[in-house]
């Protein structure tokens, strides 16, 4: 019992992570249609830019943790953004015209260009960050095992719900979320109507991009070590994250990103460690065949 | 914007500096941390951090140029290059008819001159190249003819190759028995794959193909017992011909020839194999074409309610399809395991995907010449980029987005038509404007 409690903790830490990075394929997907392939890596270069803000803070004398990260986290947010912003620009916008496979193998090679970037700029050997939040708390004491709850997933969670929270109210109540799900709905009537088709789909890799750098600080926090790959297993569990709470829905993503983390954790704790990506990959598959709308997702009706 | 409008008039020097100082101003906002600090692991194992600004200064000057000479004369190179482009197509179709049977020609000769001057690189280059092109070719059956795009075609491979070295190591089966047998139990795992996708269309059926790729890996990698996990399986025996093997005793095909022993000999003859099976692979998938299942599969690329509203069983043809590919990838998977004495899970990996499926790409899909022209193009380039060998695989991202974005039907454009008239007829332009007018639209 206790050792579930732990694990479950455990998994709900991974899940919000996942969940992060799970809303940048399904706003994406909700938009225009396409798998942004290179989201896992956006995802991998915010890590990378949180560690190096990181070091560039100590290196200038700034050691207080909570301004810190802070700092990092807004330095972060803001250049992935922009990464994220040249990525849409550069290898998505030339292909709104093209055939359908156009902007998936176009995401394919923006993401082997960012991997190898990474790995060229910073090497290939993994980069550790010793640990920042230490300390917990112990909920409750088993006959033999001690359920802990550390102040770094607190953190995870908490600031996973703030984003969150953000990110809903920006979606249901601003100008530029109601001109989101307008572009959702029919990009041609949204363009019709008088929105900024380009400059919305820019914006929704913008915030995709800024909620990855997020889970990217999060996930440097959390493991303490990153690499340049790390960004494609990442994103392909993100995806089945959001393909499992349905696609194009926000809530189903991040409910999505939970359910995978629990069953990765799970799976690791209770089968074996060296199949919980065999698991992850199975459900992505098992999920289409049976539910292929998802959890949450609106069934799909094709139109000739 | 004024600029489409008059193509050959520059816009104002000043519009074309902001411009570039935007995207200057960009590139700095990408590169300053990325690139300006490097972050090293310290004598204490701590990370230690160096800056590199000079570099940034370099990157963004080149993307500030870069921008303002896009600016100023973007205009003016793309017309030159429209300019360019009917007297290429003018070019290309006189030449076009000879240039397979001259590449074949090549392809056949001159590896014979290699072995002759004693080269041994260039013929093992040319088996890479080969055996790209016929994964390519099994490649584009799926993703090119059919339209479904495989992203774990590595799976087959890898299911051809341990099927080979499995039976080689386990029963002792040669290469040319074990070969046919590699190819079926590919095309069952094509058929493996192919059932739970079968309703998924388009990037779901991307996505899935992926994991299944990723699944068998991770199976051969953690397997221990079967596969030998990560230490892969060593000792795979080459192939013979007609029973003799390539080795220095009595019985060897040198011997028994009567020619001197040279170790390049295998090399040679490994290289031969591989081209009749790519040969094999174009043969089947031309004839295919002109088969009432290829016409299907090229039916089902272009419209797939079209497909199922002509009672098109799309079931069948999007699993032949799958069984077709595989069983080439499993083929070229046996010869590679058989030309490595060597396999593990290391060789099997998305990258390798992804590299099948840029040849494919760029060789504009469906087209089986571009195919070899793509794969010949891609590892000479790989070569020659050897000693920048941190860039490459760089460069090749890089490729696939722009060969997407200026020549989204690929390097070689020109795809087969699948119907052909039994007379090639010129239809003078008069005729066709006169029917235009006639017609009561």
């Amino acid at each position: 019992m206790e050792y579930f409690v732990q694990q479950l903790i455990n998994g709900i830490t991974l899940g919000s992570i996942y969940g992060l990075i799970a809303i940048g394929y399904t706003m994406v997907y909700g938009i225009i249609g396409m798998i942004n392939f290179a989201h896992g890596d956006v995802f991998m270069v915010g890590a990378f830019l949180a560690l190096i803000a990181f070091l560039v803070l100590v290196a200038i004398g700034i050691t207080a943790v909570p301004l810190a990260l802070l700092l990092v986290l807004l330095v972060s947010m803001a250049l992935t953004a922009l990464y994220g912003w040249t990525v849409e620009r550069i290898a998505y916008r030339p292909l709104r015209q093209s055939f359908r496979l156009a902007p998936l193998i176009s995401a394919i090679g923006m993401s082997i260009v960012l991997q190898n970037y990474v790995q060229v700029a910073q090497g290939a050997r993994v980069k550790p960050l010793p640990p920042l939040i230490r300390g917990g708390y112990t909920v409750f004491e088993g006959n033999d095992f001690a359920v802990r709850l550390s102040n770094i997933q607190i953190i995870v969670v908490v600031a996973t719900l703030i984003v969150m929270a953000g990110f809903s109210y920006l979606v249901a109540r601003t100008r530029l979320g109601r001109n989101m799900r307008a572009c959702e709905q029919d990009l041609k009537m949204a363009a019709l109507s008088g929105i900024d088709v380009d400059r919305t789909i820019s914006l929704t890799f913008v915030i995709g991009a800024a909620l990855a750098a997020v889970a990217g600080l999060m996930f440097l926090l959390y493991y303490g070590v990153i690499d340049f790959f790390i960004g494609f297993l990442a994103g392909v569990k993100a995806f089945t994250a959001a393909v499992l709470g349905g696609i194009g829905s926000l809530p189903g993503a991040m409910l999505g990103g939970i359910l995978i983390g629990l069953i990765e954790t799970m799976w690791s704790a209770y089968f074996s460690i060296e199949y919980k990506d065999v698991a992850a990959f199975s459900i992505l598959i098992i999920v289409l065949i049976f539910l292929p709308t998802g959890i949450l997702g609106r069934p799909e009706v094709e139109k000739v | 914007m004024p600029r489409e409008s008059e193509p050959f008039k520059p816009p104002a020097l000043a519009a074309a500096l902001k411009e570039a100082a935007i995207a200057a101003a960009i590139a700095f906002g990408l590169f300053v941390l990325m690139v300006g600090i490097k972050t090293d692991q310290g004598p204490t194992g701590a990370l230690v951090i160096t800056t590199r600004f000079g570099t940034v200064g370099v990157l963004v000057g080149g993307v500030f140029a870069g921008a303002f000479l896009r600016a100023l004369f973007g205009a003016r190179i793309k017309a030159s290059f429209d300019f360019l482009i009917p007297t290429w197509r003018t070019i290309a179709a006189h030449i076009g008819p000879y240039v397979p049977a001259l590449l074949l020609a090549f392809a056949l000769i001159a590896p014979i001159c290699f072995y002759a001057v004693g080269n041994r690189y260039l013929i093992d280059l040319g088996i890479l190249i080969v055996t790209y092109t016929m994964l390519g070719l099994g490649l584009n059956i799926v993703v090119g003819l059919a339209g479904l795009l495989d992203l774990g075609y590595v799976a087959f491979y890898a299911v051809g190759a341990y099927s080979y070295a499995l039976l080689a190591h386990h029963f002792g089966l040669s290469f040319w028995i074990c070969l046919p047998v590699a190819g079926i139990l590919a095309a069952f795992a094509g058929i493996l794959l192919g059932f739970p996708v079968l309703r998924l269309r388009g990037d779901y059926l991307a996505i899935v193909t992926l994991g299944f790729g990723e699944i068998i890996r991770l199976i051969l990698l953690n397997w221990q017992d079967l596969t030998g996990g990560p230490n892969g399986i060593v000792g795979i025996p080459g192939p013979s011909f007609f029973g003799l093997p390539f080795n220095s005793s009595e019985k060897g095909f040198a011997a028994t020839f009567g020619i001197p022993f040279s170790p390049t000999q295998k090399y040679l003859y490994l290289y031969y194999v591989i081209l009749a099976l790519a040969l094999l692979t174009n043969w089947v998938s031309l004839r295919l074409r002109r088969l009432p299942i290829g016409r299907a599969w090229e039916a089902l690329r272009e419209d797939e309610i079209a497909c199922r509203a002509l009672g098109i069983n799309t079931t069948t043809t999007k699993l032949t399809a799958f069984a077709m590919g595989a069983m080439f990838g499993g083929f070229a998977g046996a010869f590679y395991a058989t030309r490595q004495n060597f396999i593990s899970p290391e060789s099997f990996n998305f990258s390798e995907s992804a590299f099948v499926l840029a040849i494919v790409v760029l060789g504009g899909m469906g087209s089986q010449l571009g195919v070899a022209v793509a794969a010949t193009v891609m590892l000479g380039a790989f070569e020659l980029l050897r000693e920048f060998d941190q860039y490459r695989m760089l460069v090749f991202g890089a490729a696939m987005v722009a060969v997407m974005i200026y020549r989204p039907r690929g390097l070689v454009s020109a795809r087969t038509p699948s119907v052909f008239l039994r007379r090639r007829k010129d239809v003078p332009p008069e005729l066709v404007a006169e029917a235009r007018t006639e017609s009561p639209a």
